[in-house]
This record gives C-alpha cells, structure tokens and sequence, in this order.
C-alpha cells in the first residue's frame, strides 16, 4: 500500500440478491491512473462504481481517499469527485447552457467559460436549446461536458461511450487522457475499445472469483 | 482556488431551477390546484341548494381538498429527478444535501401550496363561509400547507425507488397529515362561530417549526437510501 495513492478500496465485498459480486477486493489509484472494469452484464461493474462514489454502501470493506474512509469526510470527497452513471442526470425542460450552470452550482466551478465547453463537445450551437430536443447521444455529450465545467480529480464513469459516435469517443478519450497528465484518476466502465494511453492503464476484470 | 459556491447561492440556484422546470410543465403542475378547484366547485352541486348546510361544512371541505391536493402533487418533488439521475448529482453534491432537499421543497411549496392560499379565499366565499373566518382560513393554508409539502417529502423520498410506491405513499403520510387537518379545519371552524383560534394556530405553528427542522434530515437520509 503505497502513500501517494489517492483512490484505494479495502477487502471492497458486495452482495446483490444473496449473489456474490465481488470480495476483497483491493484497488490501488495513484495520480494520472485510469481504471478500465470489465466484465460480463450484472456482474457488478455499476454496483462497484456507485460504492466508490458512496451511494451505495459496501457490503464490506472500505473505500480511502488520501487515505480516510470517505464516509467521514463527504464533502471533501464530493469536492473531488465527479460521476456520470448510467443516466445522464441533465434536465429535459432545461437548455444545455441551464443545465451546465446547474452542475457548476451543485459542485466546484472550473475556470472554463461554458460557451467554451460546448464549442469543445460540439455542441455550441445547441447551447440554448432544451435537452428534450436533443438526441441520446447529443445527451450524452452534455452529461459528459459536466467533466469540463467542474473541477475534480477523480472521474467516475459509468459507460460513458454509450450512443456516441466514433469522433466523440476519439473526443472524450483524449479529453481523459489531458484529465490523466493533469493528474487526476478515472475509473470507468465500457464495452467500447477505446485507445487509452497504456502506461497509465490498469484493467479491472469482474465476474472470475477474485 | 475554491469557487465553490456559496450555500445560499445553491440554494438559490436550486429553488430557481425547480421553478423553471415547472414553468415549462405547467400542464403537469397546474393538476394539483385544478383538483382543488373541481373537488370544492362539485360539493354544492352534490349536497343541492341548502346554504346553512354548506357554510357549516365548509371549512372541512376546504380543508380535505387542500389536504389530497397537497399529496396528489407530492410525488413530483423527486420523481422527475430521481428518473433521470439529477438525485445522484445532487447526493454527490459538496453541499448539505438536508439545505439543498430544503430548497426543492421550497420550490414544490411555492408551485403547489401558493396557488391553494389564491384559491382558498374564493372558494370559502362560494360554499358561503362566514366572512370572519376567511382571513383564518388564510392563515391556517399559509402556515399548514408548507407542513404538508415537508411531511410529505420524506415519504416520497422513502418511496420514490420503488416501482409502485403510491399506495405506499399515501398510507406513509395520510396519519401524519391527520393532526394537520384536524388543528386547521377547527381553527377555521371556531373563527366561523367567532371563537378564539390562537391555540389551534399556536399548534400548526409548532408542526411547522418542528418539520421545518427535522423533515430536511430525515428526507436526506431516505433519499440516500432510495438510491442506493
């Protein structure tokens, strides 16, 4: 157990409908780390992503941030941390710009201008419409665009390449990879093969007993 | 290098985004006061021509309608959110989630309990209230329906990951309503036959205050649980 680590789970265990997810499991994230989990559906890569982020409880085992378990110390942790699970969490009714404002409020501001970010993700020229309007993948893109209007170092991401086409993905994955020489800490989930720089990759496989 | 926003200004962000998603679904929010309209316009057409019949009960028609008007619109103070995993941003916000729950109740408050005190008024002067119980009447809806909207979000928040959690709502919140109902529709009663009503208002008071403070914890708490 290294001192730099950021990011470590402790003998991590779940259970989900008297199934064994996972046990014991221990991960390690120093600075510039990203965390590919794989595994087959249901084998509890989304339940393993919600425990770090502390919606879900562990069924046992514990989850560090520089070193303390993040239940004491959740709105340091929370100023760090930055989740796009499996729903997008914008709002319909809200335009792009309404809902980018909203998640800068509900976290810590980036020094980015929110034109800025969408001309980035490629929708600039959406930016006062209603999500509602917009297609999945489109939606995608902005629940993604969160990433930029906060500032966090560690990036929680529940298939974040789902309904994205192949230029957004080459898009997001070298916005990760800038996020990575910052030194932040990605741990994400994904079907899609995406190139991630290989020196900082750890891959994460779910569903063989650990 | 923290902008981190102030708590205030979250809160304030919050309350403003919560009206403004009602304001673009206004169909959706206005069923509440529609409801409280058509329940109370349908009583005397039911009951027949009997005035002194109808300013007699008015006050408790006034009352229940207000009170299941009040939870047929409970559920949207989550669901939307929780659907569309705005809840797990908010959760995972640096924030107190007690303060920023407090705003969404606020903003529900203003939606849904607003329009009821605009409402009111009228419609105790059509069932024939007796004029000096109409500024109570006021009164008992300003100060009992935020008790409502409080109450009640606990229970939405304890049912809103459940597939059919109506049912579950109502039995979860309908007791807890009951005192609130009883203390309103005395006082406004009482004011009708031009008694006293400062006890019953001193007790809606005290409902208030006490959800004021503990309903945002205990909503925070369930929410947290619902979604894991």
């Amino acid at each position: 157990m290294s001192t730099s680590a950021l990011l470590e789970t402790r003998n991590l265990s779940c259970i989900r409908n008297d199934r064994h997810l996972f046990e014991n499991l221990t991960i390690s994230l120093e600075p510039g780390r990203i965390l590919v989990v794989e595994g087959p559906n249901g084998c509890g890569k989304t339940s393993l992503l919600r425990i770090l982020t502390g919606l879900r409880l562990a069924d046992g085992g514990e989850v560090l941030w520089r070193g303390e378990p993040i239940g004491q110390q959740a709105a340091d942790y929370y100023e760090q941390v930055n989740y796009v699970g499996h729903h997008d969490g914008v709002k319909n009714e809200l335009s792009c710009i309404e809902n980018l404002r909203l998640a800068r409020a509900m976290g810590i501001p980036s020094n980015v201008g929110l034109d800025e970010i969408l001309e980035q993700v490629n929708l600039y020229a959406y930016g006062d419409s209603d999500v509602a309007s917009l297609s999945a993948g489109q939606k995608r893109r902005l629940a993604l665009s969160r990433l930029l209007a906060t500032e966090s170092l560690l990036w929680i991401l529940d298939e974040p390449f789902t309904s994205l086409d192949k230029d957004s993905m080459k898009l997001f994955g070298g916005l990760f990879e800038q996020h990575l020489q910052r030194g932040g800490i990605i741990v994400m989930t994904s079907h899609h093969d995406i190139s991630l720089p290989q020196q900082a990759l750890t891959r994460l496989k779910l569903g063989q007993q650990v | 290098m923290n902008n981190r926003l102030s708590l205030s200004q979250a809160f304030v962000f919050l309350l403003r985004r919560d009206l403004l998603v009602a304001l673009r679904n206004r169909a959706e929010y206005a069923m509440p006061i529609l409801f409280f309209v058509l329940v109370i316009t349908l009583f005397p057409l039911a009951i027949g021509p009997v005035p002194e019949l109808l300013s007699r009960i008015a006050p408790g028609i006034v009352w229940v309608a207000a009170l299941l008007a009040a939870m047929l619109s409970l559920d949207s103070i989550f669901r939307s959110d929780f659907d569309d995993g705005s809840l797990e941003q908010i959760l995972l916000s640096p924030h107190p989630v007690a303060v920023l729950v407090l705003a969404k109740v606020c903003a529900h408050w203003l939606v849904t309990g607003l329009p009821l005190l605009i409402a009111a008024p009228l419609l105790g002067q059509m069932l024939g209230m007796p004029q000096q119980a109409l500024p109570t009447l006021l009164l008992t809806i300003l100060i009992a329906t935020p008790v409502l909207s409080l109450i009640g979000a606990i229970g939405v928040a304890l049912t809103v990951g459940l597939r059919k959690g109506g049912i579950i709502l109502s039995l979860l919140v309908l007791p807890l309503y009951v005192p609130v109902l009883i203390f309103a529709a005395s006082a406004v009663d009482n004011a009708a036959a031009g008694f006293d009503v400062s006890a019953q208002l001193t007790m809606l008071l005290a409902f208030l205050f006490l959800s004021l403070s503990l309903s945002p914890w205990a909503t925070a708490a369930a929410l947290r649980m619902s979604a894991s």
